[in-house]
C-alpha cells in the first residue's frame, strides 16, 4: 500500500489514540513517533501492534506520528486501518 | 527478611532503626495491649493572665526556641489551599534550622515547593500518611537519604504516643481561634470543618502554635483545640485559599462506569446480611466509593432502615442522609465540603472526632472497630485482595493510606471498588506494586466485569451468588484483564529505599524502592 496524502484517525480522549500518517519527507522507511501515557509500560507492545497492521498492509514508506491515551490494542489496530486507508486514498464509505 | 505477605523488608533502615516486619493485621491487637513503651506529654506552666499573642509567626516560632533536628507537625485539613505548612519551613530555614523532620498528617499538592527545603537540607526526614504530585515524584526519585515513613491516620496516633513522632513544634492553623488557643474550624472565611487530625499534635507537641486568619473574641467556640495545650497565638492575614480548602458541595459522579460498579456494590451491601436498621457506614470521599451512598440511601428510603452513625471523612452527601433522618448520627474526623462545616458547627448529632477516637488501634475502642460497612477505592488489588492506594502505575508515590487500613481492619464488611482496568492499566493483578492494606480485612472487591469475594468469608460468597450476583475468582478475573490490556513493562527499581509503609499497628508492611528510570 502506498501512502500518498496525509491523513488522520482517532482523538485525543481517554482511551483511545490519535495517528497522523504522511509521505516520509526525505527518507525512505518507517519513521514512527510514538507518544504515550503508557509509554513505560506499553510502548514496545504498541509499536508492535502498530508494525504488524503496516506489515499486514505492506506498507514500506510512511511518517507516522501517534499520540496514545492508552488504548487497547485492538482501538491500536483500528486506528492503523484507517488511517492507512484514508492516506492510501482507499476509503471507501460515506466520508471520502 | 520476608513479612507474612512475603514481602522484603530489611531488618533496619538507617535513620528509622530496627524494623519489625508485619505479621497479620489484628496479630499484635490480640495481646490487649501494646508492648512499646509510650511517653508522657509535657508538663507546661504559664503565668496567670500571661499573654499567648505574638505579632508574626516569626515571632512565635522564634520564642519557641527552635534547634537543628527538630520535629515540626502539622494537620493537613486545609489540604490543597495550605499556606501555613510551606511558610513556617520557609521561617526556619532562614532562622538556620536544619535536619527538621517534617510530620504531617498528610502532604499534598500545595506543598511541592518542600523539594527545594529537602534538597538543601532544611528537611531530612518525612512522616506522612500521603504524598502526592511533583513532591511524591522527587522522593520517588531519591532526593531523600532517609525513606519517608508512611502510616495511616490511626497508625499515626500510636507513633506519636510512643515517641516514634516525638513533636518539638506544632503549627496548628485554625479558621477561628482566640487570644488563649482555643481554636476551631468549624467557622471562619477559612472554615474547614473538623480539626480532628491536630488534636493528638496539641497533646505531645512541647511548643504548640495555634496560627488563625480570624480572631475572635474570647471565648471561641467549639473547642476543637484547647487553651491548656497551646503557647502561642498569632494572627496572620490568611491561612490559606478559600476556594481550595473547602468549596461548594461535593457532587456524585457522572461517569457511567463509576455508577455501574457502585450500584453493583450497593447490591453486594444491601445482600450481604450487614444492611439493617443501626449499621454504621463509611464510604470514601471520591469516584465510585461516594457514589455507593447515592444507591445505599435509595435503598434505606425504599425499606425503610435507618443507620446509626456514618463515620470518616464526611461530605455534604453524608450531611443530607444526616438531615433526612438516615442516620442518627455523623462521627467527623475530617470534612471535605463547606457545608460539612455548618453542619459540625450548628448540628449536635455531627460530633468531631479526633483521630485517636477514630481509627488508633490501641485504645479502648476506635470508631473504625464499630463500623459495620465501609466502601473503599483502589489504585490496584491483587489476587490475595492486598490493595495499593500509595505507588501508581509508574511506580511513583502518589496517594496516601489515609484511613483506608483502619477502616478495612475494623469493618464487619469491606468493600473495594474499582474499574477492572482503568485507560490500559490493569487494576487487578498478581501483585500489588505496594501493600498498604493486607488481603485478610478485605472482604468483597467489585468492578464491573464482577464481584470478588475473599476466600476466607465463604459464607459472604454464598449469600451473594443465592442473590444472583456475578460472584467471580479473582484469578480468572485478573486473567481476563491482562488478555485485554496486555503485559506491561514491570517497574524498575534500585535497591534504595524511599518509603517505608508502616502498618497501622507500626509493623513494616511493605517498602517502597527508588525509580531507576527517572522521566
Amino acid at each position: 500500500m502506498k501512502i500518498i496524502k496525509k491523513a488522520q484517525a482517532g482523538s485525543f480522549e481517554s482511551s483511545d489514540i490519535l495517528i497522523l500518517a504522511e509521505k516520509p519527507k526525505d527518507t525512505k522507511g518507517r519513521v514512527i513517533q510514538l507518544n504515550s501515557i503508557v509509554e513505560k509500560q506499553y510502548g514496545d507492545t504498541i509499536l508492535k501492534t502498530v508494525n504488524a497492521i503496516l506489515d499486514k498492509f505492506e506498507v514500506a514508506d510512511i511518517h507516522l506520528v501517534i499520540h496514545d491515551k492508552g488504548a487497547l490494542t485492538p482501538v491500536i489496530e483500528a486506528r492503523m486501518e484507517t488511517v492507512l486507508l484514508r492516506a492510501s486514498n482507499n476509503q471507501k464509505g460515506t466520508m471520502y | 527478611m520476608k513479612n507474612s505477605l512475603n514481602r522484603n523488608i530489611p531488618e533496619f533502615i538507617n535513620g528509622i532503626g530496627k524494623i519489625a516486619p508485619f505479621t497479620g493485621a489484628w496479630n499484635k491487637l490480640k495481646k490487649g495491649w501494646m508492648d512499646e513503651l509510650t511517653i508522657s506529654p509535657p508538663n507546661k506552666a504559664k503565668l496567670p493572665h500571661q499573654k499567648k499573642l505574638t505579632e508574626t509567626l516569626k515571632e512565635a516560632i522564634t520564642k519557641t526556641s527552635p534547634k537543628d533536628g527538630m520535629t515540626v507537625s502539622f494537620h493537613h485539613h486545609l489540604r490543597n489551599g495550605d499556606f501555613i505548612l510551606v511558610e513556617t519551613i520557609k521561617i526556619l530555614a532562614e532562622l538556620g534550622i536544619r535536619n527538621i523532620t517534617l510530620a504531617s498528617s498528610s502532604l499534598n499538592d500545595s506543598h511541592t515547593e518542600l523539594i527545594k527545603y529537602i534538597k538543601d537540607g532544611t528537611i531530612t526526614k518525612i512522616w506522612t500518611s500521603g504524598i502526592r504530585g511533583k513532591l511524591g515524584k522527587a522522593i520517588s526519585e531519591g532526593i531523600m537519604e532517609n525513606p519517608v515513613i508512611i502510616h495511616s491516620h490511626g497508625g499515626r496516633v500510636r507513633a506519636i504516643h510512643t515517641g516514634k513522632i516525638a513533636i518539638d513544634l506544632c503549627i496548628i492553623a485554625a479558621s477561628a481561634a482566640d487570644e488563649e488557643g482555643n481554636a476551631t474550624g468549624a467557622i471562619g472565611k477559612s472554615a474547614f470543618g473538623s480539626l480532628g487530625y491536630a488534636r493528638i499534635d496539641s497533646r505531645y507537641s512541647k511548643q504548640v502554635i495555634v496560627v488563625t486568619d480570624n480572631l475572635v473574641e474570647f471565648p471561641c467556640f467549639p473547642l476543637s483545640i484547647q487553651q491548656n495545650f497551646v503557647d502561642y497565638v498569632v494572627k496572620v492575614a490568611s491561612i490559606g485559599d478559600p476556594t481550595k480548602i473547602a468549596s461548594g458541595t461535593t457532587r456524585i459522579t457522572k461517569s457511567p462506569m463509576d455508577l455501574r460498579i457502585a450500584k453493583l456494590a450497593a447490591d453486594v451491601i444491601e445482600k450481604s446480611g450487614y444492611f439493617k436498621n443501626g449499621f454504621s457506614f463509611q464510604v470514601g470521599a471520591g469516584g465510585a466509593s461516594l457514589a455507593v451512598a447515592k444507591f445505599i440511601r435509595k435503598k434505606m428510603e425504599n425499606k425503610e432502615i435507618k443507620g446509626s452513625f456514618l463515620l470518616g471523612g464526611v461530605t455534604s452527601y453524608g450531611v443530607d442522609m444526616l438531615n433526612e433522618g438516615l442516620f442518627k448520627t455523623i462521627f467527623d474526623v475530617q470534612s471535605f465540603d463547606a457545608e460539612v462545616s455548618s453542619s459540625l458547627y450548628n448540628n449536635k448529632n455531627h460530633i468531631e472526632i479526633s483521630a485517636s477516637l477514630y481509627a488508633n488501634p490501641y485504645n479502648c475502642g476506635c470508631m473504625t472497630n464499630k463500623l459495620d460497612i465501609v466502601v473503599l477505592g483502589a489504585l490496584e488489588v491483587d489476587v490475595d485482595f492486598n490493595v495499593n492506594v500509595i505507588t501508581g502505575s509508574k511506580g511513583y508515590l502518589r496517594g496516601a493510606s489515609g484511613g483506608h487500613c483502619d477502616t478495612a481492619s475494623g469493618a464487619e464488611l469491606t468493600v473495594v471498588v474499582c474499574p477492572s482496568f482503568r485507560g490500559r492499566i490493569s487494576t487487578i493483578n498478581k501483585r500489588v506494586d505496594t501493600i498498604v492494606t493486607p488481603g485478610e480485612s478485605v472482604d468483597v472487591v467489585v468492578t464491573e466485569r464482577g464481584i470478588c469475594v475473599n476466600p476466607n468469608k465463604p459464607e459472604l460468597a454464598q449469600i451473594l451468588v443465592k442473590a444472583g450476583l456475578n460472584i467471580r475468582n479473582i484469578e480468572d478475573l485478573q486473567k481476563e484483564v491482562e488478555k485485554i490490556v496486555g503485559i506491561p513493562n514491570p517497574i524498575e527499581r534500585t535497591d534504595k529505599i524511599v518509603a517505608l509503609i508502616e502498618y497501622r499497628d507500626g509493623t513494616a508492611i511493605d517498602v517502597v524502592r527508588q525509580l531507576k528510570t527517572v522521566e
